[in-house]
């Protein structure tokens, strides 16, 4: 307690010099739990959109679909199990039939996975009503990504080839109904969708599907219902992969700026103990013993953290709230960021991240106050007196 | 060694290695020093007087010989003793001052009372006690930098009298002031031993702390050359005979 009153007294008696290290300590610490927050926002919406998008609660797969392999389509479709079809049939999950083709357009060609999805579903995050259009003989819904690779736009028309069930090639002409705008690349780029019923006829594939996506909220998927079962945790592994890659780069940038304000705070150290050595020498000539000065200037060198972190929470808290409701704007470029990022990212400040962060500066600072003021308990205090150094 | 001698030293000897030679600061010195005795070690620069206190004030060991300061031995001392011991009795005056810069005058003066643990309203007591000793109640909330040399003196004569030491060690306490203020200090350091008993020994080559010595001790190249004791008053320079 002594020496905590000491400390914060000669903390507060330096002043300036305390004010902008703590201000320089306080900026890295709210920039830190910022960045941190923007990125498990980020990873949050990205998941979320995926799940909505794509993933839903879950997926079934016809047993010879490799989403890897696209010579496995051909063979890849049937007609859903009885109990997959039951939960079709009660709106519980959404069949969809992928087929490998090709896209004409304006005499190009272009590779594309055909998808035909029910257009009254309501269980994956895509506005496949608009496949529903009764005047348009084959309507198609594309994303605005391969909008930009075909260069079509709502209303052009575009050939489209594809093998039917016998593995002989038909085509047809269909017409751009909408371009949706969505977050997910998965369902937008290379995809053209198509109503289902029509694309099973034109195919010769009725009722048959090659993947059933489940509802997210139904809880217990069967798991023997006769096609192989893709849980939700198991197709956002891929995801979760490339969120780590990405976190990996965001800790690089959290371990650069704890390093820039660690740095400040450790060259504050050694020259304050380089300033103040007579001052050493005169605690010690008072009665202090060399590592009651070694914890006064680690205690001293350990308060700015302490004085970050409330100087940090009077203007970070109120900042961060503010971005964690407003979110931030991302520029169209973060698309090839690799996975679903929204025009806005709203950050997500957990308390495990803010009062992690905050023990880390903590613990951190006062180790590398420590540090330097190790030095002090090798001083003779007859040499410090005179303001030598060993 | 004698019990009613604050210090007492027996062929105390500090060497310190300067490359392939030893220097020998100190060469067997002698001395004892009785409660409330108002000496000087006197000498050129170099002559171990520095040294002495430093020893005394159990800041630094002899090499050889024995130390005893408060019926403690120096010699064997751990870090920690020494520094409790300097802590509740021995204050010091250095020649520059070495007041603790962020702090007030107040906060000067308080810093060996909060290192004794006392609570703060007879710290605050003390503090202001000490500091009309010493002719600043008026300046307790100025800041080092605000004062003059001398009051920063008096300022560090406050600090070493707060805490009511037996011994105060003052090492040069004159050098670095005018002489209206070395007469003001070494007047209220006077009157601080006379009325206190407080034993103050000084290491000093200022003829002005001489004159107002009841006891020189001349040191020459480490060793004890003069002991001269006066039978006057401190401040009678000029009207005493030594005996």
């Amino acid at each position: 307690m002594k020496l905590l009153k000491l400390a914060l007294r000669n903390l507060l008696g330096a002043r300036l010099r305390t004010w902008l290290n703590v201000i320089v300590l306080s900026f890295a610490f709210v920039t830190i739990i910022g960045l941190q927050g923007v990125y498990e926002g980020m990873n949050r919406q990205a998941m979320q959109a995926e799940i909505e998008a794509e993933y839903g609660g879950g997926q079934f797969w016809h047993p010879e679909y490799n989403p890897y392999d696209p010579l496995t389509l051909q063979e890849a479709h049937d007609s859903p199990p009885p109990e997959i079809q039951e939960m079709i049939h009660k709106g519980e999950a959404t069949p969809i039939l992928i087929l490998q083709g090709t896209a004409y357009p304006q005499g190009r060609f272009y590779p594309v996975l055909l998808k035909g999805i029910d257009p009254g579903q309501k269980i994956l995050n895509i506005p496949s009503f608009v496949l529903n259009d009764q005047e348009e003989e084959f309507p198609a819904l594309i994303g605005t990504r391969m909008a930009e690779s075909l260069k079509i736009k709502a209303g052009d028309k575009v050939t489209l080839r594809w093998r039917d069930v016998n593995g002989t090639f038909d085509a047809r002409e269909a017409t751009i109904v909408h371009v949706m705008r969505t977050t997910v690349q998965a369902i937008d780029q290379g995809q053209i969708w198509l109503p289902l019923e029509k694309l099973q006829q034109l195919a010769g594939m009725e009722k048959a599907a090659t993947i059933v996506v489940v509802d997210k909220n139904i809880k217990n998927i069967p798991e023997n219902a006769g096609w192989v079962l893709k849980d939700q945790k198991t197709l956002l592994r891929d995801i979760q992969e490339l969120v780590k890659t990405k976190t990996v780069g965001s800790s690089i940038l959290y371990i650069i700026l704890m390093l820039l304000a660690m740095l400040a705070i450790f060259d504050t150290q050694v020259l304050s103990i380089w300033r103040r050595r007579k001052e050493i020498g005169t605690l010690m000539a008072l009665g202090m013993t060399r590592w009651s000065v070694v914890k006064l200037f680690t205690l001293e060198g350990a308060l700015h953290g302490i004085l970050a972190t409330l100087v940090g929470a009077i203007y970070g808290l109120p900042l961060l709230t503010l971005f964690a409701r407003k979110g931030w704007g991302m520029p169209e470029a973060v698309d090839s960021y690799g996975f679903a990022i929204g025009e806005r990212i709203y950050p997500i400040y957990s308390g495990g991240l803010i009062l992690g962060t905050t023990l880390l500066v903590l613990i951190v600072t006062t180790i590398v106050s420590f540090l330097p003021s190790r030095r002090i308990a090798k001083m003779k205090p007859t040499e410090a007196l005179r303001g030598k150094i060993q | 060694m004698e019990n009613n001698q604050l210090i007492l030293t027996q062929k105390l000897t500090k060497i310190y290695p300067m490359g392939q030679h030893q220097l020998y600061a100190l060469k067997e010195v002698d001395l004892s020093f009785g409660p409330g005795e108002f000496a000087g070690l006197v000498g050129p620069s170099g002559s171990g007087k520095t040294t002495f206190l430093n020893i005394v004030g159990s800041l630094d060991v002899p090499s050889q010989g024995q130390v005893e300061v408060l019926g403690r031995r120096i010699e064997t001392l751990t870090h920690k003793e020494a520094a409790e011991l300097r802590k509740k009795h021995i204050g010091f005056i250095f020649q520059t001052f070495n007041l603790l810069p962020v702090y007030t005058v107040f906060e000067n003066v308080e810093f060996p009372l909060i290192l004794l643990g006392l609570p703060s309203s007879e710290r605050r007591q003390r503090v202001m006690e000490a500091l009309e000793w010493v002719r600043l109640a008026d300046r307790a909330n100025s800041r080092p930098a605000q004062l003059s040399g001398g009051e920063c003196q008096r300022v560090a004569i406050a600090r070493a009298i707060v805490k009511k030491p037996a011994l105060i060690l003052a090492d040069e306490p004159t050098a670095n002031l005018d002489a209206e203020n070395s007469h003001n200090i070494l007047q209220i350091m006077a009157r601080l031993n006379q009325e206190l008993g407080i034993t103050f020994i000084f290491a000093t080559h200022d003829e002005k702390v001489i004159g107002y010595l009841k006891r020189k001790i001349t040191l020459v190249d480490g060793r004890v050359t003069k002991d001269e004791t006066y039978s006057s008053q401190p401040g009678m320079e000029g009207h005493r005979e030594a005996s």
